[in-house]
């Protein structure tokens, strides 16, 4: 292949570039780049307006709205949650802390299906945490809670794993520096902690939130999905797919993956900010 | 302040991790033992758990050679355009598990594509089995490229340079030299890449059309049990990913520790040049 030798450039002694590369771009170009393609090609069959009608027709923006809002709100439950976690386990050491530590990442594990289906058999009213909820008036399982709750499981594990690595490299003679100083407790958090986490913080974050986004299997056992209630945008897509409406599905999904495109830009940038921030 | 932090800490966890998990293997066994064994033994039971492991058995190795060239090239060798790469193998995480379905029915479905050239050859690719490989490889993809990718780029290419140096063939420097540097980083990354792949459910939900016996796999036959109120039945097949889920936790942890050894000894080896 004389094209990648001139187009790409490469001065090595190794050999294998050739079949690497072209093994690499052939296998990425059948299974993901043509077929993503595919998605936005279709959506030419539909007119510019049919376009913008479908997609800004008041269920689904009412799905967009649900979606957002509670990835939102999932994503910033794990930031500071998350964030706390990882305090604790890099900072405390408390009996059984290596057995929590290794199950932060259950969700990463757990098939979403059997997540879904446990968390409503949790949350519902009969349900081992939903019985002592519901008589506060807080019904989670079939409502938009429910949503937010699943979303919330399923974003846990990447703040914490985001801000462990950080913390567990940031010495604590910093914080003592500071309390030596006069520092309070809260100055010592806001002023030394937190800027030095900020980055790895907003990428677990940004993670987290493209995680929910895009989530299916464990929201739909528990959200009930009534339309402009608790439908997520996915499941949706799923309902035009149902009945035949493909241009309808695939112009939904466009919007959304334009939308995690964005998303996969910014947790790019985030991750090249942390990596300077980290060198200094 | 330390216990209250570490208690807050473990309330949070409880309602978001411990009591799921508890409460599945509880569900699980409700009903009794029997109830539980002819769950995970009838017909179709049994014929999902073969159809999830013909999807992990195809997805699996092929992810993993695609990860060992993208790793191959990227690490050891300099060009133009490699961070726009990265990004692209990265790409399948960022889109939802229902679009990476979608894309392949838009390719091979009836309305597809190749629709009509497939229904006219008589070969079925949505609602069948390779439909379902498809799904399952798009939602894997990156898992072994990316353990692998920053592991090699901190390894450098010196060790491969000397052994072409004093005569090994590229096929013998990447089997003594390289594989043995990455291996574990290599087992990390299949094992991430099998539970998924076992456990997809919205994408493989797309293209199955859920045909009880023939293209359902384990999570799709939970859906199907819980949706007709067999409840114990769908928490004792969800009960054996379950712990699937916490195999692959504990081998995670175990296989962590030694990827964080070769990393760091190839960070040791970059900095003492």
């Amino acid at each position: 292949m004389i094209f990648s030798k001139t187009l790409l450039r490469q001065r090595s002694v190794l050999p294998g570039f050739d079949m690497a590369m072209g093994l690499t771009l052939t296998y990425l170009c059948l299974l993901v780049l043509i077929p993503l393609g595919a998605a936005f090609l279709r959506t030419t069959a539909l007119t510019w307006p049919a376009f913008v009608a479908v997609v800004t027709s008041p269920r689904v923006v009412a799905s967009y709205e649900l979606t957002f809002g509670a990835s939102l709100l999932a994503a910033i439950v794990n930031a500071v949650f998350g964030l706390l976690v990882a305090w604790v386990l890099v900072r405390y050491d408390f009996f059984g802390r290596r057995l929590v530590d290794a199950l932060v990442d259950l969700p990463f594990a757990l098939p979403t299906a059997v997540a879904g289906i446990t968390l409503t058999g949790l949350y519902a009213s009969n349900g081992w945490i939903g019985r002592y909820l519901e008589p506060l008036g807080l019904k989670v399982a079939f409502t938009p809670v429910g949503v937010f709750v699943a979303m919330t499981f399923i974003g846990l594990p990447f703040v914490v794993r985001t801000v462990q690595p950080i913390l567990e490299d940031m010495a604590s003679e910093l914080e003592e520096a500071a309390a030596t100083l006069g520092a309070s407790r809260l100055q010592t958090f806001t002023r030394v902690i937190l800027p030095i986490l900020s980055p790895a913080l907003l990428t677990g974050f940004a993670l987290a939130f493209a995680r929910a986004l895009g989530e299916y299997g464990s929201i739909i056992f528990i959200a009930g999905n009534m339309p402009m209630v608790s439908e997520i945008t996915p499941l949706l897509i799923i309902t035009k797919l149902e009945q035949y409406d493909y241009a309808g599905a695939t112009a939904i999904a466009v919007v959304m993956l334009v939308m995690s495109f964005v998303l996969l830009l910014a947790i790019n940038a985030l991750q090249a900010w942390a990596r300077k921030r980290q060198g200094k | 302040m330390r216990w209250l932090l570490t208690s807050v800490a473990l309330i949070f966890l409880s309602f978001f991790l411990f009591l799921p998990l508890v409460s599945v293997f509880f569900e699980a066994f409700k009903k009794g033992v029997d109830v539980y064994f002819a769950a995970i033994t009838e017909p179709d039971a049994i014929s999902a758990v073969k159809l999830t492991l013909v999807a992990a058995v195809i997805a699996v190795p092929l992810n993993l050679v695609f990860g060992v060239a993208a790793a191959w090239a990227i690490a050891k060798f300099d060009f133009r355009g490699k961070s726009i790469l990265l990004t692209l193998i990265d790409l399948p995480f960022s889109v939802s598990p229902v679009i990476a379905g979608l894309i392949y029915v838009l390719v091979f479905g009836l309305q597809g594509w190749f629709g009509e050239w497939l229904s006219a050859h008589d070969l079925k690719v949505i609602f069948a089995v390779p439909g379902i490989v498809l799904a399952t490889i798009f939602v894997t993809f990156p898992f072994v490229a990316r353990e692998l990718i920053p592991l090699m780029q901190a390894q450098g290419q010196e060790q491969e340079e000397a052994a072409r140096v004093l005569g090994a063939s590229g096929f013998q420097t990447f089997w003594k030299v390289t594989l043995p540097n990455v291996k574990w980083a290599l087992l990390y990354g299949v094992i991430l890449c099998n539970a998924r792949a076992m456990g997809e459910f919205g994408a493989v939900s797309v293209v199955s059309g859920h045909i009880r016996g023939q293209t359902n796999t384990l999570p799709l036959h939970i859906e199907i049990l819980y949706n007709e109120y067999q409840m114990a039945a769908a928490f004792a097949v969800a009960s054996l990913l379950a712990s699937l889920a916490l195999v692959t936790l504990v081998l995670k942890y175990t296989v962590e520790r030694q990827v964080q050894r070769e990393l760091a000894q190839a960070k040791d080896a970059g900095a003492s040049q």
